[in-house]
């Protein structure tokens, strides 16, 4: 450490420079995550917040989009409701709607039908539960729009007029949309197009003759682990568990792997610069370090203190790249669905050091190839 | 860090406490190429005594610098320094007997240029273990350059960097002391400062100091000339 810090101070021209690199690197790191995290919520808040193990699709549907697709029936519910494992099971129904509120203000709404005493009914943090045929439980982000408790949004084309009874516990969205949780019968009846303008009513609601949704959510017991196999053997779906059905959320795959990959190549560049800085700092201080070892330092000693510069250098300037990063996320427009989080922050900090240090280290370990020999002579 | 000089035999008056190389050959290169830059050498340097080896490029001198400071080992012959015969070491060992028990001072000073003249001093305490307490301030004073204790290399003169060269190979107190052309940036003043100094510092240390260089202006601090042609080594005329 002894060298290594005076020579940090000494080159602290070449090593700013390189530092500022990695600030940058890890500036951008923390903005990918949080625009990454952000996005994550944005597109399948709605379905994390679901106390759900998987869902059951209709058997063959698309992958993507397939929360749109699906359609099951109450007969691959009751048969899934007997497989073993399952605590509860329940259908989901899953439409996007636009929709206009009294004053004008149109927003774009993720139905979500749910039975209303089921696991999946919301807790609402504000106002009341589901209830009435055409009260919603509307995502708190809504509320930006303008939209209140007791809002009355009308469905376009349909007509059909729903009240806002209460709000959900943090945020709900779906594809980069406010979900609203409404009775699964009145979702059954806005999905049917047999809605009549004004609020629905039980008529209305008697006359629908499906019974039909778009996914069974499945709720294992606890400890047990489901068959996912057998199930949809028995009930012709195909089964994705809660994680892989974000990727049945519009656009979830797209946006989230073309992140991951700017994330990858940055951590490559990272490794290689820094790796490329350190090749020609070792090769600078070729002579120097021939000196050293002629005079009877320890290839540890010097291949030590060479890890120990690196290791600082990257530590300094990624927590410098970090709090720049973080100060400049919480200033991010409202709109830029940008959600800062510790964790995947702490994995992008760590991973830019780790694969900054495993390039310094290719670099450094020249160290132990430089012969003492050439310390002898006038050849620099 | 282990201490060699626990290993090596108490100082004895006799010639084993200083250098002894006992006829060293060493050929480099390959095929067309070999030359036999050791044919046979043998020399003895006893504590306290300064020996320069003069003679032309290629004669051999840097060669007997490597065999001398266990850099390189002869393919034949003896070397001992303080009585440790230094082919019974293992690759490792060597760095380590480098460092405890020879000092080296190298053209043009080759100090490290991040340091100051006293980090140079400090940097080689540390690395040979020594005492925490270690003040770079007696040294540097004694090749006169305490003024300048706070000074990197870029803001020393040649003969300066030369003079902490100097005080860093004896950090250690080491048993012999070898130089590689200490005056070949230097001009005739500087020089013959500078290689009196070395002198002086052998005789203060009681060190066994071997100075190869093509300065024969500088001689006469030297206590034996030898001369180097061809890998022999010959008394000077």
């Amino acid at each position: 450490m002894f060298l290594a810090l005076r020579e940090l101070t000494f080159a602290r021209g070449r090593f700013g420079l390189m530092g500022a690199v990695v600030a940058l690197i890890a500036v951008l790191m923390v903005m990918l995550s949080g625009l990454s995290s952000g996005l994550v919520n944005d597109g399948v808040s709605g379905l994390k917040s679901l106390p759900v193990t998987a869902f059951a699709f209709d058997e063959g549907t698309k992958t993507d989009n397939a929360f749109s697709r699906s359609v099951v029936d109450s007969d691959q519910l009751s048969t899934w409701s007997t497989q073993p494992g399952i605590a509860e099971a329940t259908l989901l129904g899953v439409s996007l709607v636009n929709a206009t509120a009294t004053d004008g203000t149109q927003v774009d709404l993720s139905l979500f039908g749910v039975e209303t005493d089921s696991f999946l009914a919301p807790a609402p943090a504000e106002g009341d539960g589901l209830a009435s045929p055409n009260g919603i439980v509307v995502s708190p982000t809504a509320q930006a729009e303008g939209i209140e408790l007791g809002t009355t949004l009308t469905l376009d084309q349909l007509g059909t007029e729903l009240v806002v009874v209460g709000f959900t516990d943090g945020q709900a969205t779906f594809g980069h949309v406010d979900v609203a949780y409404l009775p699964l019968a009145t979702w059954q009846l806005i999905s049917s197009g047999l809605a009549q303008p004004g609020p629905p009513t039980a008529e209305q609601l008697d006359a629908v003759p499906t019974d039909t949704a778009s996914v069974i959510a499945l709720q294992a017991a606890d400890g047990a682990s489901l068959d996912l196999k057998a199930g949809d053997a028995a009930a012709a779906t195909t089964t994705s568990t809660l994680t892989e059905a974000f990727n049945a959320s519009p656009g979830y795959e797209a946006e989230t792997l073309t992140l991951s990959m700017i994330q990858v190549f940055l951590y490559a560049i990272c490794a290689l610069v820094v790796g490329a800085f350190f090749t020609v700092w070792t090769i600078q201080r070729k002579h120097e370090i021939a000196v050293l070892r002629a005079i009877g330092a320890s290839t540890r000693y010097l291949l030590r203190d060479g890890l120990v510069q690196a290791a600082l250098l990257l530590v300094t300037f990624t927590a410098l790249g970090l709090a720049a990063g973080l100060g400049l996320g919480s200033a991010m427009p409202e709109a830029m669905p940008f959600a800062l989080e510790a964790s995947p922050i702490l994995t992008a900090a760590t991973l830019t050091v780790g694969l900054g240090l495993v390039g310094a280290a290719v670099a450094i370990v020249r160290i132990s190839r430089i012969d003492p020999l050439d310390a002898l002579g006038g050849n620099r | 860090m282990t201490d060699t000089r626990t290993l090596t035999p108490p100082a004895t008056a006799t010639a084993s406490a200083g250098l002894s190389i006992r006829d060293a050959v060493m050929e480099l290169g390959d095929g067309d190429t070999r030359v036999r830059a050791l044919d046979g050498v043998s020399l003895d340097v006893a504590p306290g005594e300064f020996v320069a080896i003069v003679g032309p490029s290629g004669s051999g001198k840097s060669s007997l610098l490597a065999v001398a400071g266990a850099l390189a080992t002869p393919d034949s012959g003896q070397v001992s320094i303080h009585g440790q015969d230094l082919g019974q070491l293992s690759r490792a060992r060597r760095a380590d007997f480098r460092l405890h028990t020879i000092g080296f001072v190298f053209q043009s000073g080759n100090l490290i240029p991040a340091l100051t003249a006293a980090d140079q001093l400090r940097l080689v305490n540390k690395l040979a273990g020594g005492p925490r307490s270690f003040d770079p301030t007696e040294l540097l004073a004694a090749v006169g350059m305490a003024g300048k204790a706070k000074n990197r290399p870029g803001q020393l003169s040649g003969g300066e960097r030369q003079r902490v060269g100097i005080a860093r190979a004896l950090v250690t107190r080491p048993s012999v002391l070898l130089v590689d052309e200490p005056t070949a940036a230097l001009d005739r003043a500087r020089s013959h400062e500078v290689v009196g100094l070395l002198a002086e510092q052998s005789r203060e240390f009681g060190v066994a100091t071997v100075m190869v260089t093509h300065d024969h202006g500088v001689l006469e601090h030297c206590d034996r000339v030898l001369e180097m042609t061809d890998g022999r080594l010959t008394a000077s005329v």
